[in-house]
């Protein structure tokens, strides 16, 4: 009888460092010679989402790059908590534009870059929901569409949180934000509006789309290193709860990244020129309730004047994510190292 | 010139220099907490710390760290009832860890490679005797040897070992790896005197000069029960017969045995007249099976070999060739009442396992030593009422198990070890309880299910038959893998990369981390990630 032998890690892959992998299976983060692109000192609210993906973003992408990494920044969260005079957090080169046009700039800086010669300097563009789904949204399809070689980063936090949590583009249904109250037959954020940038992404058949989340980060630096091993456009949108916006305790971000994912309302998943080839399949799979009910923002769909009949159409969004891009694939057993 | 980071033209100011740690009100700490499988060994191992070395195929250093509490792991990895098992967090996940298995394993690994032991402090001059070499006989020995006391051992029978030789039988604990273990235990320096029964333990120690005594008798006389019986009927005891079972010479039992009781020695007297040849083996017992205090795994056993249960039965009288059974029913209190009915079971031998008690003579000219539930009563330090004079074991009023016993051998030993140098022991403070509900199980891998069998074979591999082996160093890497670490940081790393604000510093390899108050805002997310449970949040001190 033929012998396997056991591979067995205590927490596998799931926890930022284990001392049981081989170090080039261990993460950026676990490294101390990690570069912290953002450092200690900014001004992110306590338990920040973005902050922590930003981080983890540009981390991975330094390593990948070797150091040689620029980076445009749109207006919003991450620009303003991390640069106010005289002070900065970013380690890294950083330029910040406008709200809008940090898409253009990078395109710009890289071509500015490729003409001085210089291909081994890599370029980011980073920017938030706000910035990339609604007000950047046309300098960004103009540089899916001309192929630039930048990697843009969307910090998703649904909704404009610097400001006040306005609603965005990216705010999902019955969200309750200052420009959707929780008031009324449709409380909160309407139904059936809003944008899918990964998709739209997708469908500019750049070179490569992915979605992640600050609870995956195995996943998150995996697929960022993959990018960076990419020429031309590289979209990745990265999930990154707000405690302020969703009002929701500070402690729970990476937890609540994690039910988005369990539950099917965020998939992650990876596309290159135009196709759909990877999706991370879902663990455990959990109710949309379960991601519902820490978030001060749904409030109103629960309690004795609930609206389990929006819990149950937000649940049909999450049934349709799980459908659509199979997530309950048997390839659960890819993750269970 | 200044050194400036690639394409930085510009000084500029640092964030570094806006100290948020400033808007904390609660603070992260990070803790230790008890295990439970720590917590429910009786022989107080570090089981959750000889596993982290058993993680890295560091089996040598488990092995090490776990004869620091017992010198027995070849033996308890067969025979402990492993409560650590019970209690083990993992079982609300999938199962416990099999932690009797890899105990087993480096047991058996340690006397394969001759891994030996040596005295931690120098010798000290005194000289204690201890009195029985069974479990906690030889586990005070050897503590009280590694702490650098001579140690002289009186043993009646002529071989040592205790109720693990003359108890506990082979199928379950093969006399090599007993022999083995004990062999170690000796080559410290440990004198074991066989055929030297002690009548006076004062006397004892006064004769040999020796400054005090651990005396562990065991409790090896068994429970009579009145019965009627046919001159030609044949009724064993269970000591009796398992004793003679040990021997060279073992007795005869005819077809059909009934053993009557139902605690672990009956179990094990119905197993070994399977293995000496009967081929009925009825266990008769007045209660329930919830109400039995024979351990599950050994009845479970038992089933599996053939042994049948009679439950709710008490045997009126003994005939020649046959047992005559009342059937019982309990009543409101749980206690059995008989009912009249009887009925007539084929019995040639019938086996009384009604329960053991101790033999206190060597004790009774010990005027301040007092007995409670017929065993010798001793303080939290194991000494009784006579200074010096300390006891463990079956002889106290204690669980009766391999595992107990060597857990008071060891505390024996410290508090031996204390009064030697006019000193009182004084028992080390405990951490609070690591809960289940305190982890964050979604980091810990699920065991996959491609070495689901891989991992049955691991568990029947740990339980009686002796033919099957022990696990291989793939299935014990495997076993040891499954710990969550409850409670006790191994460097997951997550509170580092979970902290949007870089407030967590990474001391280095084996020295886990320190919190950057400078930069802590104090989010939490380092509390709710961390695995294990070792972070807290407290409130900040104003």
């Amino acid at each position: 009888m033929g012998h396997e032998p056991v591979k067995f890690y205590q927490v596998g892959s799931f926890a930022v460092g284990n001392r049981l992998l081989d170090r080039d299976e261990r993460t950026v983060q676990s490294d101390s010679g990690r570069s912290n692109s953002l450092t200690s000192g900014h001004r992110a609210c306590q338990g920040c989402g973005e902050a922590l993906g930003a981080r983890y973003a540009l981390d991975a992408a330094m390593r990948a790059a070797a150091g040689r990494l620029v980076a445009a920044n749109a207006t919003g969260c991450l620009e303003v908590f991390s640069t106010p005079y005289p002070e900065t957090s970013w380690q890294i080169p950083w330029l910040h534009s406008l709200f809008g046009n940090a898409p253009a700039v990078a395109t710009g800086m890289a071509a500015a870059l490729k003409a001085k010669g210089r291909t081994d300097v890599r370029v980011v563009a980073q920017a938030g929901d706000g910035g990339t789904v609604d007000i950047g949204f046309g300098a960004l399809s103009g540089m899916f569409e001309r192929n630039d070689d930048v990697l843009f980063i969307c910090y998703d936090n649904e909704a404009y949180m610097n400001t006040g949590v306005q609603r965005s583009g990216a705010t999902p249904p019955a969200a309750r934000t200052a420009t959707t109250e929780a008031i009324g037959d449709e409380p909160g954020n309407v139904f059936g509006q809003g944008k899918n940038v990964p998709m739209l992404a997708v469908a500019h058949e750049i070179p490569y789309v992915a979605t992640a989340s600050v609870a995956e980060l195995h996943d998150l630096e995996r697929k960022v290193e993959r990018a960076m091993g990419l020429r031309g456009a590289r979209y990745i949108h990265i999930l990154v709860p707000c405690p302020l916006g969703w009002q929701a305790a500070s402690c729970d971000t990476v937890r609540l990244a994690r039910l988005a994912a369990e539950t099917g309302l965020f998939p992650l998943f990876e596309a290159e020129h135009g196709r759909v080839v990877d999706v991370r399949p879902i663990r455990k799979r959990v109710p949309v309730e379960d991601y519902l009910r820490p978030q001060g923002r749904y409030k109103h769909l629960f309690g004795e004047h609930g609206r389990p009949d929006l819990v149950a159409a937000i649940q049909e969004i999450a049934d349709g994510n799980i459908e659509r891009f199979g997530l309950l694939a048997e390839a659960v057993e890819a993750g269970a190292r | 010139m200044m050194h400036k980071p690639f394409a930085i033209t510009l000084e500029v100011g640092s964030s570094l220099t806006n100290h948020t740690g400033s808007w904390r009100v609660e603070r992260p700490v990070y803790v230790d907490r008890l295990p439970p499988c720590n917590d429910g060994c009786p022989a107080g191992e570090n089981i959750q710390g000889w596993l982290y070395h058993a993680e890295e195929g560091d089996y040598e250093a488990a092995w090490r760290l776990l004869v620091k509490d017992n010198p027995l792991p070849a033996v308890c990895g067969r025979v402990c009832y492993h409560p650590c098992e019970t209690a083990c967090n993992r079982a609300e996940l999938d199962e416990a860890v099999g932690i009797h298995a890899v105990e087993r394993f480096l047991g058996d690994r340690a006397l394969e490679a001759g891994y030996r032991t040596e005295p931690v402090l120098p010798p000290s001059g005194r000289r204690v005797l201890v009195v029985g070499s069974g479990p906690s006989g030889l586990s005070a020995a050897y503590h009280l040897a590694r702490l650098g006391h001579e140690v002289t051992i009186h043993e009646a029978a002529h071989e040592a070992g205790g109720m693990m030789r003359y108890g506990i039988p082979k199928y379950r604990l093969p006399r090599d790896v007993l022999d083995a273990e004990i062999g170690r235990i000796v080559s410290l320096g440990v004198r074991i005197e066989l055929g030297r029964r002690v009548t006076d333990v004062a006397r004892a120690r006064q004769e040999g000069g020796f400054d005090a005594v651990f005396i562990a008798l065991g409790a090896q006389l068994s429970r009579r029960a009145y019965l009627p019986a046919a001159d030609s009927a044949r009724i064993l005891d269970a000591v009796s017969f398992l004793r003679s079972a040990e021997g060279a010479d073992p007795p005869s039992l005819g077809r059909r045995v009934v053993v009557y009781g139902g605690g672990n020695t009956a179990m094990d007297s119905a197993r070994t007249a399977k293995r000496l040849g009967a081929s009925d083996a009825v266990i008769v017992y007045r209660r329930t099976r919830d109400r039995m205090p024979a351990h599950e795994s050994e009845l479970e056993e038992a089933l599996a070999e053939g042994i049948t249960m009679s439950w709710l039965s008490t045997i009126e009288r003994v005939e020649d060739g046959s047992v005559v059974i009342e059937k019982m029913t309990l009543d409101d209190t749980g206690f059995p009442q008989p009912t009249g009915e009887y009925e007539t079971l084929g019995a040639d031998t019938v086996v009384l396992a009604l329960g053991q008690e101790t033999d206190l003579s060597a004790v009774e000219r010990l005027a301040d030593v007092s007995v409670r539930d017929g065993g010798l009563e001793v303080g939290e330090d194991m000494m009784t009422g006579h200074p010096g004079i300390f006891a463990g074991g079956d002889m106290v009023p204690a669980e009766r198990t391999v595992t107990v016993a060597i857990g008071h051998g060891k505390r024996a030993a410290r508090s031996i070890d204390a009064y030697l140098r006019g000193e009182r022991s004084t028992r080390p403070g405990r951490h609070e309880l690591a809960r289940y509900d305190r982890l964050n199980t979604w980091y810990y891998a699920d065991a996959p299910k491609t070495v689901q069998p891989e991992l049955e074979t691991v568990r029947r591999a740990s339980t009686f038959d002796e033919v099957v082996g022990g696990l291989d160093a793939d299935n014990a890497l495997f076993e040891a893998r499954r710990c969550l670490s409850c409670g006790n940081c191994f460097e997951c790393d997550n509170c580092f990369g979970v902290c949007p604000d870089n407030a967590v510093v990474k001391l280095g390899q084996g020295k886990r981390y320190a919190f950057d108050y400078d930069y802590c805002k104090g989010c939490g997310i380092c509390v709710a990630e961390c695995p294990c449970g070792a972070i807290v949040m407290e409130p900040e001190m104003i």
